[in-house]
């Protein structure tokens, strides 16, 4: 038992993420926002991957520049602006509610309420239709008793 | 109206094999990412030469033509796959290539260039990445085009492998000498 977990822990370490292998930022607090950081900022290479996930070159210069700036003072939406001009919104993970994004943010609910009106329309219209077809005119009803008391020539005689 | 009304599905299937069709497209590359910087001042920089000697390379040296700004690094395979087409793309084109050796040592690089021909007419170092992160790369090697005015205008994302490539690159150059 303690060797597999001693096993596990060698695997873990040898998996962690790159993050741990780097000069870090001596206050454990600027570190910390580094690294959420660089979790919403998306690796333009490997792009499913956050840049504190992937190992490529340009991941880890990214995670160099956020530390350089985020040690230099700049705040979290500084270097957002500064990655999203070089990059476009795609390195965000979050991309911003603009009117180029708008169809991505408002697409889904927009279907669902397109959906939902079409349903309701349905719906209302069923229950306005007569449940009980109307009742027969005078004629209809003498040619019904002629059809049923068999009279052949019950037609349009 | 109401009639029309039956044609909503319809239009509505249509518009769906039109963007399945297009996702179907072999030649689409869904993760092919358009540069920021198209039709934006390309960024500046004012870098070390890679020869000895040499003076600095500066983009704003460059204002007043078209200029072509290659990224490469001699550790990258398809940068020396695409060394050929480039030598032609600057000789065919009269267009001067500007290198940019890309997170590389000065040795390495030179002796890479020595190795397989120069076609740059300047070469820069950018031993801290910081140009290439500037103009939005993803990788080595990658090709700008910035007219007479500093704009980006082009931006290929991949190494020029084959004579298709090599068409678009000069269709751009053409198009941006306009």
């Amino acid at each position: 038992m303690r060797r597999a977990l001693a096993l596990l822990a060698a695997l873990w370490l040898g998996l962690a993420p790159a993050l741990a292998q780097e000069a870090q930022l001596a206050d454990p607090k600027l570190e910390q926002r580094a690294r959420d950081l660089s979790r919403e900022i998306r690796c333009v290479v490997c792009q499913s991957q956050s840049v504190a996930d992937s190992d490529a070159d340009i991941a880890r210069e990214v995670r160099g520049i956020i530390r350089e700036q985020i040690a230099a003072g700049r705040s979290d939406q500084d270097i957002r602006d500064y990655l999203v001009a070089r990059y476009g919104d795609f390195v965000l993970f979050d991309p911003p509610f603009k009117a180029s994004t708008y169809v991505l943010w408002i697409g889904p609910f927009a279907l669902l309420v397109a959906a939902g009106i079409g349903v309701a329309l349905y719906f209302r219209r069923r229950a306005q239709e007569p449940a009980r077809p109307r009742d027969l005119t005078a004629d209809e009803q003498s040619r019904v008793e002629r059809l049923l008391h068999g009279n052949a020539d019950g037609g349009e005689a | 109206m109401r009639r029309l009304l039956f044609l909503l599905p319809v239009l509505i299937v249509a518009a769906l094999v039109a963007a399945l069709w297009r996702g179907l497209d072999p030649s689409r590359d869904p993760s092919a990412l358009p540069s920021a910087l198209i039709g934006k001042p390309a960024p500046a920089f004012d870098l070390p030469a890679l020869a000895d000697g040499a003076p600095r390379v500066d983009l704003a040296a460059f204002k007043g033509k078209l200029v072509a700004v290659n990224f490469f690094a001699s550790w990258c395979l398809p940068c020396r796959a695409e060394h050929t087409y480039l030598k032609q793309l600057s000789a065919e084109l009269g267009v001067p290539f500007v290198g940019i050796a890309w997170k590389d040592k000065p040795a390495a690089a030179r002796s890479y260039l020595a190795d397989l021909g120069d076609p740059y007419a300047a070469t820069a170092m950018d031993e801290n990445g910081r140009t290439g992160i500037d103009f939005g790369i993803t990788g080595v090697p990658e090709t700008f085009l910035v007219d007479a005015d500093g704009i980006v205008r082009y931006r290929l994302a991949a190494p020029v492998t084959n004579d298709a490539l090599k068409d678009e690159v000069s269709a751009a150059i053409a198009e941006a000498k306009q």
